[in-house]
Order: C-alpha cells, then sequence, then structure tokens
C-alpha cells in the first residue's frame, strides 16, 4: 500500500495552480485534504506523474455570509465547517462526515470535486443548486450543481480546472436524515431537505450514481399545507422515484424502504417546530 | 525533498522522496515507531497524530506536506520527566489496552476530544473514537479510560493556583 512514484509541487496560487496542471498535460492532480485522494494512491487506483499540493494558496478557506447566501472557499475544512455559526444544515452536515482527523484535513472543494455520491456535501450542493467558481488556463466559469456531477466519482471538471470557491443559499429551515451503519461511516442513504426562498426542495445522496433531487416529491410539498399526510405522501414518492439496485450492504428493497423513512424523518425534522432544522 | 518540522517539540531535518508518507518517515527516518501502521488508507485510526494541533491521519499525509508544522505522537505525551500522560495512566488502569496496537492512535484522538470537550458523556466518547479500531478491548476499558482521564485532568485543572503575578 505505498503510493507510485511522483512528483510534488506546492503552489501558492489558483493560476500557478493551474499552470502547473496544464504543462503536465492531464496526468496532473490537485492535492487538497488528501482524505479521498491519498487513499487512491495508496492502492494504486491513480498513478499521475505530478501532484500539485494547493493547501498553501492563500484566501481559499474563507467562509461568508451575504444576503442569505453563504460562500465557502475550496479550502474550507470539515472542521471549519463545524464549528462556523451561519449555517446550522452545513454544522449538522459536517458532523455526518467521517471522524475528527478526517474532518480536520479534508475540503469542501475536495469532496466535491471527488463527487462521491454517498458523501453529504454533493448532496447538499446539488440541494441547494450551488454554484462552483471554477478555472482553468482560460479563465474562470461558474459551474451549477446540475451540471457538475456525472455519475458516481465522474464530474465535468477538465483535468487543468479547480474548484476556488463555492455559493448556496442559506435556507430558511432544513432537515437531515442519514443512515448508516456504524458511526461515521458513508451513509447508505442520505436525506436532505431544505426551504428556499419558499420552495421544498428534497436531495437524496446513496442512491444513484450522483445526488437524486425527488422533483415529484418536491410538487406534492409545493400543492398545500404541510400537513402530515402530506409529508407521507412526498416521501412515498420520493422513494418511489429513486433508482435502487441490491448490493452486499442491502437489498433494493430494503433500499427503497429506507428512502421513504428516511424522507419522513427529514421532512418531519425540518417542519416540526421543536426541532433543530426550524428556525 | 529536504523537509524541517518539529517533532514532540524538536527540530528534525530529513530528505524524503515526495510519496513517502508521514508516518513512514516517522517510523523508517527518524526511527519513532510509537505511530503504528495499521490499513494505510484512512480507516484504522492506528497512525493517528496531531499535526498543528489537529487529530491528522499520518498515512494520508505526505511527510513533505509537514514542512513548517509541529507533530505530536504518542512519543510526545509523556512529560520530561518521564510521567505518564494521565490519558495513559488511564489506559492501563482501566484495561484499555490488551496488544496496544490501536492504543497510540486512540491516545491522540481521547486527547483531541479533551482538548475540546471537558466532561464528554460515555456516548460522546463512544462516538468521537469510532475512528479508530481496537481489536482486542471490546472498548468498554478505552470508553473507561477516556471517562477517568477527563474526571482527573478536572479535578487537576480545579485545583491548580493561576499563576501569581499575572493579574489584569
Ligand atoms: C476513513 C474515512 C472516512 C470518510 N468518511 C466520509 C463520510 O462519511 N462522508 C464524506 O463525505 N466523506 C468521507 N470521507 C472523505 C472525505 O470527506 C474527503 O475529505 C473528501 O471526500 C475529499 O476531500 P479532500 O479535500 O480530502 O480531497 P482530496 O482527497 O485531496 O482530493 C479528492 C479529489 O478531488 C480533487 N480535488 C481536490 N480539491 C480540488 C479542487 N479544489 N478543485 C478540483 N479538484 C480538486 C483531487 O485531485 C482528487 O481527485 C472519508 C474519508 C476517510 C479516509
Ligand atoms: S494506518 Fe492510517 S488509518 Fe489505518
Ligand atoms: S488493544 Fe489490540 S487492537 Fe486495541
Amino acid at each position: 500500500m505505498k503510493s507510485a512514484p511522483f512528483d510534488y509541487v506546492k503552489v501558492d496560487s489558483v493560476q500557478d495552480c493551474v499552470a502547473a496542471l496544464a504543462a503536465a498535460d492531464g496526468d496532473g492532480k490537485i492535492l487538497a485534504g488528501g482524505q479521498s485522494f491519498a487513499p487512491v494512491l495508496a492502492m494504486r487506483l491513480a498513478r499521475p506523474r505530478l501532484v500539485v499540493d494547493v493547501n498553501g494558496i492563500p484566501g481559499l478557506a474563507a467562509i461568508s455570509v451575504d444576503d442569505g447566501r453563504i460562500g465557502l472557499g475550496a479550502l474550507v475544512r470539515h472542521v471549519d465547517l463545524l464549528e462556523q455559526p451561519h449555517s446550522p444544515l452545513l454544522a449538522e452536515v459536517a458532523g455526518w462526515i467521517g471522524h475528527a482527523a478526517i474532518r480536520s484535513r479534508g475540503t469542501t472543494g475536495g469532496s466535491i470535486a471527488h463527487a462521491d455520491p454517498s458523501a453529504e456535501l454533493p448532496v447538499v450542493a446539488a440541494l441547494l443548486d450551488a454554484r462552483m467558481s471554477v478555472v482553468g488556463p482560460g479563465g474562470t466559469r461558474v459551474v451549477a450543481a446540475g451540471d457538475l456531477f456525472e455519475d458516481a466519482l465522474q464530474t465535468t471538471l477538465e483535468d487543468d480546472e479547480m474548484i476556488v470557491h463555492v455559493d448556496m443559499p442559506n435556507p430558511q429551515a432544513w432537515g437531515f436524515a442519514e443512515l448508516s451503519r456504524r458511526h461515521g461511516d458513508f451513509g447508505m442513504i442520505t436525506v436532505i431537505t431544505a426551504l428556499v426562498e419558499d420552495q421544498w426542495r428534497v436531495c437524496i445522496g446513496g442512491v444513484a450514481g450522483v445526488p437524486f433531487r425527488a422533483l415529484e416529491s418536491e410538487q406534492i410539498l409545493a400543492d398545500g399545507p404541510l400537513d402530515a399526510d402530506r409529508i407521507r405522501e412526498a416521501a412515498r414518492s420520493a422513494a418511489a422515484a429513486v433508482e435502487v439496485s441490491s448490493d452486499l450492504h442491502a437489498s433494493a428493497t430494503y433500499r427503497r424502504a429506507m428512502a421513504e423513512e428516511f424522507t419522513l424523518r427529514a421532512l418531519r425534522q425540518a417542519t416540526t417546530p421543536t426541532m433543530k432544522g426550524v428556525a | 525533498m529536504r523537509v524541517s518540522f518539529a517533532l514532540n517539540g524538536r527540530m528534525e531535518e530529513i530528505d524524503v522522496e515526495p510519496r513517502r508518507t508521514l508516518a513512514d518517515a516517522l517510523r523508517e527516518d527518524l526511527g519513532q515507531t510509537g505511530t503504528h501502521l495499521g490499513c494505510e488508507h484512512g480507516v484504522c485510526g492506528a497512525c493517528t497524530v496531531m499535526v498543528d494541533g489537529r487529530p491528522t491521519r499520518a498515512c494520508l499525509m505526505f511527510a513533505v506536506q509537514v514542512d513548517g508544522c509541529s507533530v505530536t505522537t504518542v512519543e510526545g505525551l509523556q512529560s520530561d520527566d518521564g510521567k505518564l500522560h494521565a490519558l495513559q495512566t488511564a489506559f492501563s488502569e482501566c484495561h484499555g489496552l490488551q496488544c496496544g496496537f490501536c492504543t497510540p492512535g486512540m491516545l491522540i484522538s481521547a486527547m483531541d476530544l479533551l482538548h475540546r470537550e471537558v466532561e464528554p458523556s460515555r456516548e460522546r466518547i463512544r462516538e468521537e473514537m469510532s475512528g479508530n479500531i481496537c481489536r482486542c478491548t471490546g472498548y468498554m476499558g478505552i470508553v473507561d479510560a477516556v471517562e477517568q482521564a477527563a474526571k482527573q485532568l478536572n479535578a487537576l485543572n480545579s485545583t491548580t493556583e493561576p499563576p501569581a503575578g499575572k493579574t489584569d
């Protein structure tokens, strides 16, 4: 379990990072928190010629709040999200990512770029239609979450592009429910719901290659008052819409049942005044 | 590449290949074999060390990345006169270890928890220590040990006089 040899460069600006990646011509990779990339290297699932360490780039670890939106630099660590006071949803989510030693290194940009379908932050990004500022040799472009995630561990980022900033609305109310076998494991099913501009949104992680927005369920929630029946109907609709398959961890039937149960729990948390998702 | 960093309060300088993990550098280049390696991909927690005061998997960091940092390993827990840290004593008294393979990582994770929380409940201790796997003890002794160390450290803090001459 040792990485193949690579050249290492530590950059101190986004421009230098992008230039180094472009010069490596597809054979260079960014090293951020290393909490996903270092295992990939150790197992030799990747053997890049060049590793570009971005941890020394100043200014990418800031959290900003402005007019109902929250901005995260790519190097905001999971522990920073856990400890910040601006977004209770992000603090809750961060507490579910791995363990303390993972959270002290893992970054927001790294988690989104890695695009693990069971990871929490990609679900948040899809739920809130986060906008990623991406820098490449040609300049900066803004990519919406819906256009970023392609499939499990696959994004539309080019080899020489870097996510530098993530911007998303700070929801009015939210609910979070995750099923995992042991504390700190990746979720088997993660459901997050949020109220944004008076519209309820529902997004489910762990059930498909990319986070799944349950649009029919969102429509049901928009159609009338949020009583117990409507919430139950929305959860049923979300569970009916997810693509599930059987594997080592759980059968398709179990997954669908749990998608319903955890959507229900997330929606209850978001709408019950005594629970933490209600402002 | 040349790397220099503080290891348990002493400056060290080593010359490593970029792919050398911090864990391998500590063990192979610096002879500090207290940091153990189990899975080598971040899951077991045996290699957990402190980097700039935060718990970190030494198998998921490259040695070149700690240039200029301060690293604390299990070798740095005892005081200069050889007295064991309250956590080490508690692990020993509460049967928090059997083979001892997981212990260095357990101690660092426990120390991080007690830095952040003064009196964690047994449930919190289990939750926060869940990133460290032990194949021997069944965890009861480990939870007991962290609980006991927290009590001892709190008692110590409440009896210690504030340093003289510092008034504001
Ligand atoms: C034991 C363990 C348990 C874990 N549990 C969870 C969990 O429960 N939930 C969860 O979500 N995650 C979990 N993780 C993963 C962790 O959250 C990672 O931190 C995260 O997925 C990747 O972030 P990173 O900063 O470490 O990125 P890295 O590992 O450094 O990079 C990951 C990938 O993204 C690329 N990349 C990194 N930053 C950028 C950027 N700014 N722009 C473009 N590309 C970039 C890299 O080139 C690489 O391909 C776990 C990890 C471990 C080891
Ligand atoms: S050896 Fe580092 S976590 Fe297992
Ligand atoms: S004491 Fe043997 S692994 Fe924990």
